[in-house]
């Protein structure tokens, strides 16, 4: 009896104690919200410094932050891919982040004062070693022999789709649908997302699979597989990276800044390798994990900004999209 | 006594129009070539038939737009006279009520009414393990339970063997009268109406006609029904 | 008549829960926009592969259906049971499965390569109608199955002693009723296809309108195009359904004693062909899925215990709803009503959803309800579909003894027809349990982290790289589908004929 008083009377101080704590509504991608992504860590470490409570609301983050528009419980949102940021800071939701950006260490300019870069990794054709011996450039690839099986995404339907669109683009200009007319022979199928493709590609359902220069990380660490490379291009890579960025209509300024300073902080970074598999956007190559330090680097980064990417989307899906319906 | 007074049935695209009084107390059979409004007349005195002209009345009283169950009728189909996944003494109490496990005063009235019937005994089977006349005979127990003062028959009895039939004829026609009950039976074979009819009521392309005294009717019918009974 | 003001109710609910949405989304996107070229191409390949979906799947059903209809076996039951598992599962699982047994580097190619036999290419048009024969062919066959269940076992036997051909006195009648409306089902469901058009048709040429709603939502966020393509879609679905509900006309069959009785017409080889030809066919795919899913089991979180209570509360509360909703809906104007519920997008009704809700709550809160919403939603057209028959012959059979009989509402039901449907409630019950667990729904704009259910979780695991865990949860969800779909089923069955 006098335990369970106890015990009622801790979760009443408990619960009263919650009450004062902050709340910092974070919006997510779905795979933020995986135990095994980056942010179950991510809130641990943000929980001790400021001694909040981090909530995360995942799903589709674009969409529903238009959908709410200012009635956003939103403070933070975190996870947009920069081909689809004109659209965001059109809706005049988000608000600069009035950080200083030098610790960012991308292999491309960035000062981009509303949209934080995180993570950052580019596109890359991934095959497996023990049966194919790599190309070491896209014309190689193109000029493969048919029986090359090689899966993609759909570039309407997929972020990682829309940047291998975007990326034979970058390196083949008006020559795109030529380009894509020779690897169409090669192509098994489309699929919806990047799941449903990789899963193809382990299933041995194709020998190549459009992915990113990270994937091999994660075989190599998390399983102790080195049969998968990724084929670096001389063209160069289609640079993706991924972005947050503050509420304009936060009601907690002060948390929310201090959560945007703390994506560049050493800690954060360190996290992103292995939960996200992918680069950190602000962390200097020595200090990351051994696998990421020897994986295979492009040399050449291509990039197309957001407004160049608005305006190029709908000329690059449409050179997929003929030339694979011949 | 029931009165159709000049009334109208309409099923379908078919009308019927009856303009007859039938005597109370007595056994009235109702006969005509198939696709004359038999079963119609029949509908639309309990119920299951619109009825768009006329008046229906018994015993003075209206029963035109009631509901089937309200009407003083009870009748037996010509077929699905039980529902199959109940015992005889479930199918027989609902006339009582609508109650799936009857009390034990509803479950002696059943009892007493099936042995009347001749199905003492049979009280805790289902209808598929009871023979053709059996199930009629549990049909018969609860329209005669419901106690109402007019009973009507669809041909109920018209799968069973001659013998069969007509013994079921026999009892129905006695248990009812002996009740104080009208009966009004759709039959086709006129050897029915002539074993227990009093009366006949004729009908014949949409026309119910006055009922005629059945030996009268059978011997010398009406023109409209010289070819039907031959 | 009370029953009919129940009636007039449920269906406006389920038009309400459709068609409110939908006009949100439109509001709020500004009205219409006229369809693009590409827009009109989708359309077109849209409506071909279910039509040919939905002819193929319902036509190989009749034989395999009358095969189980007359044949007895060890068994058979349990087959039944299995051969419905296709359609309950989550695509992208069946998708794997069918590429294991038919795909490049699958069972068959592997096993014909060495003959010589030019290898079977599942990539394309065919690809797209083969999965969703497989999908679909169970649900068909099941429906066409308890028409002929429904045939009463005394005319059988007249035909048999009379020598006269069973198939056009018997069978004709009740296929001539019960293919239309099998066909206009599996049809509305072909036409909001995505994920197999696209990754099974191999490429752009294969485009639905459920991926141009898609993108319009989720890339170019224009909410008119995406509401727009929506009502076609809806269009659609709802002509489609009606055309069939109107051609399903036909006698309906008597009621016998519920009795079981043999056939005496028919090959039995023929018929064993039949059967085994599908449940291989049905089976092979599924047998690939438990043998990558068993050795995954060791590779499943502890979390998957949560998100499996979750999955299997939203498929009870969904079963409960469902059944509640239908009973007054079996009528022929009810089931037209309920077709909107699966001719709508998913993806515009969770929007719509969201757009209508998000001013008074917060959407994650109500998350698992709106889940359990849009599951009855999408299980209502079978679920009428299953009883309608059932209820339409119980009503044509013994209304009149039961109006006789002052027996109305709900002890009319009680008494009278809910008996006699067991069968058909066991099943509808149990197949909406099952595609509800199945189901990814509307959740991905409502969920919260550590609130997910089953398929999320199998999601989350193929995109962290984890494909072994995720046919690990891929088999727990297929084995708690159909334990859910077995245990309504054969409750249903139990004293009702096999």
């Amino acid at each position: 009896m006098k335990q369970t008083l106890l015990t009622v009377a801790g979760l009443f101080c408990a619960s009263a104690v919650a009450a004062q704590v902050e709340v910092l509504t974070v919006y997510a991608p779905d795979y933020f919200g995986s135990e095994w992504g980056p942010g179950p860590s991510i809130e641990t470490a943000f929980e001790a410094q400021c001694g909040c409570d981090l909530q995360y609301q995942t799903g589709d983050l674009l969409p529903r932050l238009l959908l709410e528009g200012e009635r956003t419980e939103a403070d933070v949102a975190i996870g947009f891919n920069s081909d689809i940021t004109k659209r965001a800071r059109e809706s005049g939701l988000f608000a600069p982040h009035g950080l200083d950006l030098s610790p960012l260490t991308l292999p491309i300019e960035w000062d981009d004062d509303t949209f934080l870069p995180f993570n950052y990794g580019h596109t890359a054709f991934i095959y497996d070693n023990t049966k194919l011996d790599g190309f070491d450039s896209f014309e190689a690839l193109l000029n493969a022999p048919d029986d090359v099986r090689v899966v993609i995404q759909d570039p309407r339907s997929s972020i990682s789709g829309l940047a291998l669109v975007l990326w034979v683009n970058a390196v083949y200009g008006d020559e795109a649908e030529a380009a894509w007319a020779r690897l169409a022979p090669k192509i098994v199928t489309v699929t919806q997302g990047w799941s449903e493709s990789y899963g193809l590609f382990t299933d041995g359902e194709a020998d190549v699979v459009l992915s990113y220069t990270t994937s091999p990380a994660y075989h190599i660490i998390a399983e102790e597989d080195l049969t998968k490379s990724a084929a670096i291009f001389e063209e160069g890579h289609y640079f993706m990276v991924e972005l947050a960025a503050k509420l304009a209509g936060t009601d907690n300024p002060e948390l929310a800044d201090q959560f945007m300073a703390f994506i560049l902080t050493e800690e954060f970074q360190t996290m992103i390798p292995t939960t996200n598999w992918s680069f950190p956007a602000a962390l200097s190559e020595d200090k990351w994990p051994e696998g990421f330090q020897s994986l295979p680097m492009p040399e050449t980064v291509l990039f197309y900004d957001e407004n160049e990417a608005a305006a190029l989307r709908d000329e690059a899906i449409e050179a997929w999209r003929s030339a694979l319906s011949q | 006594m029931l009165w159709c007074d000049k009334a109208v049935f309409r099923q379908g695209g078919y009308t019927l129009l009856a303009d007859v009084q039938i005597e109370a107390g007595k056994v009235t059979a109702v006969i005509g070539p198939s696709g004359a409004g038999k079963s119609t007349l029949l509908g639309g005195i309990a119920g299951f038939v619109p009825q768009t002209g006329g008046r229906l009345l018994w015993d003075g009283v209206p029963i035109d737009g009631v509901a089937p169950d309200k009407r003083p009728v009870s009748m037996l189909f010509q077929d699905n006279n039980l529902f199959p996944h109940l015992s005889v003494v479930q199918n027989v109490a609902l006339a009582l009520g609508p109650k799936l496990r009857p009390s034990s005063e509803v479950r002696e009235q059943v009892e007493v009414m099936l042995g009347r019937v001749g199905l003492g005994g049979m009280a805790d089977r289902k209808p598929a393990a009871l023979s053709g006349g059996q199930q009629s005979r549990a049909a018969l127990a609860r329209a005669l339970l419901q106690d109402r003062p007019l009973m009507l028959m669809d041909e109920p009895f018209s799968a069973l063997g001659p013998g069969l039939k007509a013994e079921m004829l026999d009892l129905s026609v006695a248990l009812a009268l002996g009740a104080g009950r009208t009966v009004v039976m759709v039959t086709h074979d006129p050897s029915d109406a002539a074993r227990v009819a009093d009366a006949i009521v004729g009908v014949e392309a949409g026309t119910a006609w006055a009922p005629i005294d059945a030996p009268t009717f059978l011997s010398d019918p009406p023109d409209a029904f010289k070819d039907y009974l031959g | 008549m009370a029953q009919r003001v129940v009636a007039i109710i449920a269906a406006l609910i389920v038009a309400g829960l459709v068609i409110g949405p939908v006009t949100a989304v439109l509001w709020r996107g500004g009205g219409f926009t006229a369809l693009s070229a590409a827009d009109l191409a989708a359309l077109r390949f849209t409506v071909w592969q279910a039509f040919w979906s939905a002819s193929v799947s319902v036509v190989l059903a009749v034989p395999v259906a009358r095969a189980l209809a007359r044949r007895a076996f060890w068994g058979r039951g349990a087959l039944i049971s299995v051969m419905g598992a296709p359609f309950i599962l989550p695509v992208i699982v069946a998708i794997l499965g069918l590429l294991a047994v038919f795909g490049g580097n699958g069972f068959v190619n592997v096993v014909l390569d060495p003959l010589g036999v030019p290898k079977l290419d599942i990539y394309g048009a065919h690809g797209v109608i083969l999965a969703h024969v497989f999908f679909n062919l169970p649900l068909a066959v099941r429906m066409i199955l308890q028409g002929w269940l429904a045939i009463p076992a005394e005319r059988f036997r007249v035909a048999a002693t009379l020598g006269a051909p069973v198939f056009s006195v018997l069978e004709w009648p009740m296929l001539r009723r019960v293919m239309p409306s099998a066909f206009a089902v599996i049809f509305v469901i072909c036409l909001g296809s995505f994920a197999v058009a696209l990754t099974l048709g191999g490429g752009p040429r294969t485009t639905t309108v459920e991926l141009a709603i898609y993108q319009a939502f989720k890339f170019d966020f224009d909410l008119s195009k995406a509401a727009s393509l929506a009502v076609v879609q809806l269009a659609l679905g709802l002509s489609a359904g009606l055309v069939a509900l109107l051609l399903a006309r036909g006698d309906l069959l008597g009621a016998g004693f519920d009795r079981v009785v043999a056939r005496w017409d028919g090959s039995r080889v023929l018929d064993g062909l039949w059967i085994g030809l599908a449940a291989v066919f049905l089976l092979a795919p599924l047998a690939a899925i438990f043998l990558a899913g068993v050795v995954g089991l060791g590779e499943l979180p502890s979390s998957v215990w949560g998100a499996s209570a979750r999955s299997v509360g939203i498929a009870l509360g969904a079963v409960v709803l469902t059944m509640a909703l239908a009973l007054p809906l079996a009528t022929k104007a009810g089931e037209a009503a309920s077709l909107l519920g699966i001719s709508v997008s998913g993806l515009v009704l969770g929007t719509g959803i969201f757009l209508i809700v998000q001013p008074y709550v917060r959407p994650s809160e109500v998350a698992l309800p709106v889940t359990m919403l849009v599951n009855v939603l999408m299980a209502l057209p079978f679920v009428l579909r299953i009883l309608r028959p059932g209820v339409e012959s119980a009503r044509a059979d013994f209304g009149r003894l039961g109006q006789s009989l002052g027996l109305r509402g709900w002890t009319l039901w009680r008494i009278v027809y809910l008996p006699r449907l067991r069968r058909q409630m066991g099943f509808a019950a149990g197949l909406t349990g099952a595609l509800a667990m199945g189901d990814l729904g509307v959740i991905t704009l409502f969920s919260r982290p550590g609130q997910g259910t089953l398929p999320l979780l199998m999601y989350d695991l193929m995109g962290r790289y984890q494909m072994g865990a995720a046919y690990g949860a891929a088999l727990v969800l297929v084995a708690l589908s159909m334990g859910i779909f077995w245990a309504f089923d054969r409750g249903g069955r139990a004293n009702a004929v096999v």
